[in-house]
């Protein structure tokens, strides 16, 4: 047995020795790279800040070690509770600020991408990409006057008379608005049904789903666009087909309502069958009224997808069906090539402004029914 | 070492209990798969039991049944209408004369032409009027792949019709005989809002995803056993048929044409694990991180900060995305405003160095992810009861060892079927590649099939597949579906041993 032991220590310390081994080489052969990569790209200035920030935390880290072992040498008295009582107070104070300043910065970070857009939302000038928000410097140089940034309204009105995007945004707004009704009701009906009723069927089919599931949509976009191309569906009469694609196969969405009809009580459906209710009746006048916040929801979601979806109608719509398309293609048209970007690029930002308005103020009305639907979803899997 | 019950095994140091565990996890894989054989084997026979048992059934119910029942082997329906059930009678007559109309007109011709999948391609006609050739399109590769597929979808649903039709004479008939009333045609539309009312609210979703889901996917299977590409489109270039096993053969091959199909598929798979580890698991911690930091005790604005993070979840990914693509380029906003404040002595390229690009995708995909995972994870931090945390306090746990006692354990227990979806959803993650680099630098990969990229996950190279092929085929429709094939493998493969691995395969019913 001792031998047994041993010969594992040798062998575990072999391989030990070989991953340092290997360590230290991945580290002398990356490190070098890394280090030029560094000096080529960050300042002087900067290096040394970095440099100073890091000596200075570990500064305060070691005088944090020598203070705690300090500490545990000394025995506590008991009148010192007080005191220690005071300093869990200050520590907390301590955490709390921390947490503060780090709330904020994720906040900043989080929200400055979408400042950053509304601001350049409204410039005018120049059109296309700049490295510059609010003020180029070299647009005071004489003779490049072109350069200097400039603000007004002027996008706004383009977009809706210039450009084909009032077309886009309409497309989008009939397919969201119908892909929310017709999917709320397959996806309520699929769910009701696998929660409530026990047939020979519904392990089998909800296991079916699940391996389905585990397709790559992305397969299934190349047949369903020549069978909407041979329908006339696709191109220029794109809008007809998206609404029938994204509601066709909404039904595999069914978990997270179905996790949710779970928690409605079945005693409530026997009580009403017994009273001589048909089935219909209990779903229409028992169930639906109380699974308003789950219908809601799903509407919200229903309504989101095909807001945002790009890839299906990118796919089934081409450069020469402009008119089909829906925002988030036309949208991106505008940044795929280096002409477009330098004409439209502001446009792109006024754009995308126009279209996350309404749904961000949707979005704020129902959260907490986002917010229920989202949590409940995960628990149950 | 062998273990006999299970109180030796509680005597075992913490490091001999690993090792045994991992010990038996793999001595059992031999197991597994002889029970998994085992399994089919089971299967096969209780279908095959299944079947014998029910052309018995047919059989007798023919050889016992009267005249009507007899009919209706031929006419279906015709039971039902002679016993007064005309309303399903009618249902299963029309059935048959859709049927046998189809099958005549279209289903029968297409079903024959599956085995070639078509013999007349495109060629030269002579017009001998205008004394000039033009094209004459012959059979249409495709629409026979699809007809022959709906056709044997067809097939199947008329069997199971007339199975059911064979079934309802006999139930008639035992019904009739113990003097009983048969249901009315009214009682038969009642029940399907009672009894039957799951089959009514079905049949919208099933017809759907059945049309729409399984007849795509079936079809692009059979896909990848042909060779169906933009320039064998079957109609109007070529005709495209059957090639066997050999575009499997392909994807595994070292050289074909020049081009290394399988290290190609070798490094854009390791990627894409590396990626979804990373997509998973950094936005995972850090987002309960960020729901801990709000819902910890004394910090206030708490609707704040959540507001703040939900509302990036309302705008469409597809404009964030896209403008922090935009942000990070080399004359982007990022760029400019780090060499504005002297951090940075010249652009960097974030979208044009391989390693950055991947890192940056990983952190931008943080910056989406977050606020979903907080959400999630504020609902379940609340669920913990709060004494745990009280009697841990008493007992002098540290913050940390609460976290890694208590509130860890808790989330991995609660969310185990959460993580595995979110991991097989960032392997298929297509938006927040493509549109962040449109799966570029191309750098190292640059010379496979499709002009793969290095950030381009399996789903993306796939959907640049079907967009701009590689050599003489154009896009590789039939590669593409290999691609996807393996993905779906791949995909089922960590599903099944995750589901396996996961402490809780909780029972539905616990429920409700």
């Amino acid at each position: 047995m001792k031998n047994k032991h041993s010969l594992a220590a040798i062998i575990l310390l072999a391989i030990g020795a070989v991953i340092t081994l290997g360590g230290a080489f991945l580290f002398v052969n990356r490190f070098a790279p890394m280090w030029s990569f560094s000096q080529k790209y960050l300042t002087d200035n900067f290096i040394f800040v970095l440099l100073g920030v890091l000596g200075i935390l570990i500064g305060v880290l070691m005088l944090f070690i020598a203070r705690s072992v300090y500490k545990s040498g000394k025995v506590v008295e008991e009148s010192d509770s007080m005191k220690q009582h005071m300093g869990l107070k200050a520590m907390s104070r301590i955490s709390n600020t921390v947490i503060y300043v780090i709330l904020i910065i994720i906040s900043i970070i989080w929200l400055v991408p979408f400042f950053c857009i509304v601001v350049q939302s409204f410039r005018i000038q120049p059109t296309g990409m700049t490295r510059y928000l609010f003020v180029n410097p070299e647009g005071n140089i004489a003779g490049k006057e072109g350069l200097q940034i400039k603000f007004g309204f002027d996008n706004y009105v383009k977009l809706f008379t210039e450009t084909e995007f009032p077309r886009w945004y309409l497309n989008t707004f009939i397919i969201a608005v119908v892909v929310a009704v017709v999917q709320t009701i397959i996806v309520l009906c699929m769910s009701y049904t696998l929660s409530r009723f026990r047939f020979k069927m519904r392990k089998p089919m909800m296991q079916f789903m699940l391996i389905l599931g585990m397709f790559p949509g992305m397969l299934a976009m190349i047949i369903l666009y020549q069978v909407l191309k041979d329908l006339n569906l696709a191109l220029d009469h794109a809008v007809p087909g998206l609404i029938l694609v994204y509601c066709a196969s909404s039904g595999m969405g069914y978990y997270v309502s179905k996790g949710f009809f779970d928690t409605i009580p079945k005693s409530l459906d026997e009580a009403a069958r017994v009273d001589g209710a048909t089935r219909a009746q209990v779903l229409f006048k028992i169930i639906l009224p109380l699974a308003k916040p789950i219908v809601i929801y799903t509407v919200l979601t229903a309504f989101m997808a095909p807001w945002g979806d790009f890839i299906f109608a990118k796919y089934i719509t081409n450069p020469d069906s402009s008119q089909a398309w829906n925002v988030a293609v036309g949208l991106q048209n505008w940044l795929s090539t280096s002409t477009l970007i330098s004409e439209k690029y502001t446009m792109f930002c006024t754009g995308g402004v126009i279209v996350a308005i309404p749904v961000v103020i949707l979005f704020m009305c129902l959260q907490r029914y986002y917010v229920e639907g989202v949590t409940g979803g995960a628990v149950k899997g | 070492m062998k273990l006999n019950d299970e109180l030796e095994y509680l005597k075992l140091s913490k490091w001999q209990k690993f090792v045994y565990r991992l010990r038996s996890f793999f001595t059992s894989i031999p197991k597994g798969i002889g029970k998994g054989f085992l399994k089919i084997g089971q299967f096969f026979k209780k279908v095959g039991l299944a079947v014998a048992n029910e052309v018995k059934d047919i059989w007798t119910t023919f050889v016992q049944g009267d005249w009507k029942t007899k009919i209706s082997f031929l006419v279906m329906g015709f039971g039902n209408i002679a016993r007064g059930q005309i309303l399903r009678g009618l249902l299963f007559l029309l059935m048959e004369v859709v049927f046998i109309g189809y099958m005549v007109l279209m289903g029968g011709k297409y079903l024959a032409q599956l085995g070639t999948l078509g013999t007349v391609g495109p060629h030269q006609g002579y017009n001998e009027v205008l004394d000039s050739y033009y094209t004459v399109y012959g059979d249409n590769s495709f629409k026979i792949l699809l007809y022959g597929v709906l056709t044997i979808f067809f097939i199947i649903a008329f069997i199971y019709t007339w199975r059911a039709n064979v079934k309802q004479n006999k139930l008639a008939e035992q019904i009739l005989k113990s003097g009983k009333k048969l249901k009315s045609g009214k009682e038969d539309l009642r029940s399907m809002v009672d009894d039957q009312f799951y089959k009514t609210l079905l049949a919208l979703p099933t017809t759907g995803i059945l049309l729409f889901t399984v007849m795509p996917i079936v079809f692009m299977i059979l896909v990848a056993f042909t060779n169906y590409s933009s320039n064998n489109d079957g109609y109007y270039s070529n005709l495209f048929h059957w090639v066997g096993l050999k575009n499997f053969q392909t994807l595994f091959s070292w050289d074909v044409g020049g081009v290394n199909y399988s290290a190609t598929f070798g490094e854009i798979l390791l990627w894409t694990l590396i990626w979804a580890f990373f997509a998973t698991f950094t936005n995972y911690f850090l987002g309960i991180g960020v729901a801990m930091m709000i819902n910890k005790k004394g910090i206030h604005l708490k609707k704040v900060w959540r507001t703040i993070l939900i509302m990036t979840i309302a705008i469409p990914q597809f404009i964030s995305l896209l403008y922090v693509s935009k942000m990070f380029t080399l004359n982007g906003l990022f760029n400019g405003f780090l060499m504005d404040i002297g951090v940075l002595k010249q652009a960097v390229d974030f979208w044009g160095i391989p390693t950055l690009a991947r890192v940056m995708v990983i952190i931008i995909n943080i910056w989406i992810g977050i606020p979903y995972l907080m959400l999630i994870a504020t609902g379940i931090l609340m669920n913990i009861p709060a004494d745990l945390y009280e009697s841990a306090k008493i007992d002098g746990a540290s913050g940390w060892k609460q976290f890694s006692k208590i509130t860890l354990p808790y989330m991995l227990f609660i969310t185990g079927p959460y993580l595995l979806t979110s991991f097989t959803g960032n392997m298929n993650n297509f938006n927040v590649i493509y549109l962040l680099t449109g799966g570029g630098p191309h750098v190292n990969l640059s010379n496979g099939a499709g002009n793969p990229g290095d950030t381009d996950l399996l789903i993306t190279w796939l959907f640049n597949i079907t967009q701009k092929g590689f050599g003489e085929d154009g896009a590789q429709y039939y590669l593409a579906s290999v691609i996807g094939i393996l993905v779906f493998i791949v995909v089922s493969v960590i599903s099944l041993i995750v589901y396996s691995l996961l402490p809780s395969v909780k029972n539905e019913e616990d429920f409700q």
